[in-house]
């Protein structure tokens, strides 16, 4: 009986006890950022590895997300004799919900993973250390660049995301259905307000940092994982960790953002 | 074959992010960056049940604005629209508030006047007709009063 | 060069969990000098070093470096303490994503103000000092092991610190790798004039290099003594180790 209480309150106290130390990390991170010195270089590699390197995924899936979704809307709109609605659909959509989420997931799949094992394995092979021994601040060495980066990519790869999804469900409701051209972009330019392309975009910047401090805490925080966090198996658990915690925020985070600004 | 180099890499992406995001917000989000400053009107309604702000300002069928803003003044419904500066309204323009197909969007229709005196910047359109309410129009028919 | 402390430990504890690792470790390391710490696995020897270099907190007890206290040093004076100190770890802890120049030049390009002219200048003097010409533009990955210590010992000595620490400076390396390392080690110090902490269990090797030799069992610090005296010790914790690293092969000669 006590056993079980005292397990219950070791897991809670565990979580809590982490949720705290992600607090500080964001917040020592997000502070590092603005801390001087500024080093463009690392920013502009980091970029490089989390924005470039992420162009052809995001474009492949904003494609199809947008060819499926004027598949879909086509049908459903055909019903009451809304066709003429397609483009505003595709759009509103792409802009309010589906193009911040799916990037953001695609963002962790791609860039989030592999920056959580980076860092993890810097930990383990005391590369942190030897940075703190040399002076030099980790978080303002590793993570500010990576935020920096995170904060720049975000929301250009999630406007990739849209206009090529918009694209794609031009091709596929005008191309393949037949609805009328001129309605599909009429529709969307009247029903677009700036309102729906700032919540769009305020959303991928927030999933943006998110996706950047849970990934780069976990890989950080690696060798204080429950039941031993060294080694490969820790760096494997902590990427696990930080791809479904990331995941699940996203979504948790999008009802929240989306309950605010609406 | 040379692999990209890093900085060029990160070049297009941005420039590439830039366009999209710039479309997005200068195309579909209607910000105006370049200088095409819209005008205000004002109009007061007596009923504007179903208008949004951002809906569309017509005349003859063709775009003209939008609303920017609805709020509450002296028991009336007064609009707030921003409309293209090429476009000059008559002093006894009539603005009617009316539906878009059966279920959709309310919409301004402008209807021209035949005075010289034009509407200047910040002026007030002085015609109106309000929101037909559906339910109104019905009871009215049914029962024969009010 | 006088002999006085420069780092000072008395009392220290720390527990993982429900095991205690160090059960009150006193230990005093002096000024230029060579201190070897040396006891079996997983006794700890690595945390006392973590612990002098701040990088872990005491639950209790008193570390002192430079008459500072680490356990509850401010941030800027733990950034000021730190410039002396030259670290080696264990497995080097090279950042794998920059090239040998770039390892070595990565403090002075983050802690001093200096040109790259200047950068360069000392990177490479180092770097000849190491004996490792040549593999400038190479990752740490494409380098062995016993280079890589050599890549991390430049590293560390680039900001001229007044203490080193080698974390097994040996560990993984061959017989004749790690005499090279221990020949660089020692001409290294009588150039640089640096005190050096040495965590180790190249028992009886180290023996050479060490002025003092601190063997650290359960928890505690048996005796710090210098290396002569350390394998003729009474004390029966010492003695029984001297035996059993050692072997039979010295336990001959120390009876002449």
């Amino acid at each position: 009986m006590f056993d079980l209480l005292e397990k219950l309150g070791s897991y809670c106290l565990y979580h809590v006890n982490q949720i705290g130390r992600m607090g500080m990390f964001l917040f020592y991170a997000l502070l590092s950022i603005i801390r001087p010195p500024y080093k463009i270089y690392p920013i502009i590699r980091q970029t490089y590895l989390i924005g470039t390197l992420s162009i052809f995924v995001i474009i492949f899936i904003g494609a199809f997300t947008g060819m499926v979704l004027a598949l879909q809307g086509y049908h459903t709109l055909s019903k009451f004799g809304a066709e003429g609605l397609l483009g505003s659909a595709v759009a509103l959509s792409l802009i309010r919900e589906l193009g911040p989420v799916l990037a953001a997931i695609i963002l962790t799949g791609r860039a989030g993973s592999a920056m959580c094992a980076e860092i993890g394995v810097m930990r383990n092979s005391e590369q942190i250390d030897a940075l703190e021994c040399m002076a030099i601040d980790p978080y303002k060495y590793i993570m500010a660049p990576k935020f920096a980066a995170g904060i720049i990519s975000m929301p250009l790869l999630t406007a990739i995301f849209i206009v090529v999804g918009i694209a794609g469900g031009y091709a596929v409701g005008v191309g393949m259905l037949g609805a009328n051209e001129g309605m599909y972009f009429s529709s969307m330019y009247n029903d677009v307000t700036f309102d729906d392309v700032y919540m769009g975009i305020m959303k991928s910047l927030c999933f943006g940092v998110l996706i950047i401090a849970i990934c780069s805490a976990k890989g950080y925080f690696v060798h204080l994982i429950r039941g031993g966090g060294f080694g490969a198996e820790g760096v494997s658990k902590a990427t696990t960790d930080a791809v479904v915690l990331s995941c699940v925020t996203i979504l948790l985070f999008d009802f929240i953002i989306t309950s605010v600004l609406l | 074959m040379r692999k990209i180099n890093v900085e060029t890499g990160v070049g297009i992406f941005i420039i590439v992010g830039m366009l999209c995001l710039g479309y997005l917000s200068l195309k579909l989000g209607d910000v105006n960056l370049f200088g095409t400053e819209q005008y205000v009107l004002r109009a007061h309604f007596t009923n504007v049940s179903g208008l949004k702000e951002g809906a569309m300002v017509e005349l003859a069928g063709v775009r003209i604005g939008k609303v920017s803003k609805i709020y509450l003044d002296d028991y009336e419904a007064l609009v707030e629209m921003l409309l293209d500066p090429d476009v000059k309204l008559q002093e006894d323009a009539i603005a009617s508030i009316r539906t878009q197909g059966i279920i959709g969007d309310k919409y301004i229709k402008i209807k021209t006047g035949g005075a010289d005196e034009m509407i200047g910047k910040d002026g007030e359109i002085i015609e109106t007709e309000s929101a037909i309410e559906l339910e109104e129009l019905v009871s009215k028919y049914m029962f024969g009063k009010e | 060069m006088s002999e006085r402390p420069v780092i000072e430990i008395n009392g220290l504890r720390k527990t993982f969990g429900a095991i205690e690792v160090l059960k009150g470790v006193d230990l005093s390391i002096m000024e230029g000098k060579t201190t070897v710490i040396v006891g079996g696995s997983g006794q700890g020897k690595s945390l006392i070093i973590k612990h002098i270099l701040g990088l872990i907190r005491p639950d209790s007890g008193s570390v002192q470096v430079y008459g500072k206290e680490m356990s509850n040093i401010g941030k800027k004076d733990l950034k000021e303490i730190r410039m002396d100190f030259g670290v080696l770890f264990q497995n080097s802890a090279l950042f794998d994503s920059m090239t040998v120049f770039d390892n070595i030049a990565l403090p002075l390009r983050e802690r001093t103000h200096m040109s790259e002219e200047e950068i360069s200048d000392i990177v490479n003097d180092k770097i000849e000092m190491m004996d490792i010409v040549g593999s400038n533009e190479k990752y740490p990955a494409q380098l062995s092991g016993g280079m890589r210590k050599r890549v991390g010992l430049a590293r560390a000595l680039v900001l001229k610190p007044r203490i080193i620490f080698f974390d097994e400076p040996t560990t993984g390396l061959d017989v004749a790798k790690s005499s090279e390392l221990y020949r660089i080690f020692f001409h290294t110090q009588q150039q640089l004039k640096y005190t050096a902490v040495i965590v180790s269990h190249d028992v009886p090797k180290i023996f050479k290099l060490a002025d003092y030799v601190a063997l650290l069992n359960n928890g505690v610090i048996q005796g710090c003594l210098p290396p002569e005296e350390f394998q003729l010790s009474d004390d029966p914790v010492i003695k029984e180790f001297v035996e059993t690293t050692m072997g039979p092969l010295y336990s001959g000669e120390m009876e002449v």
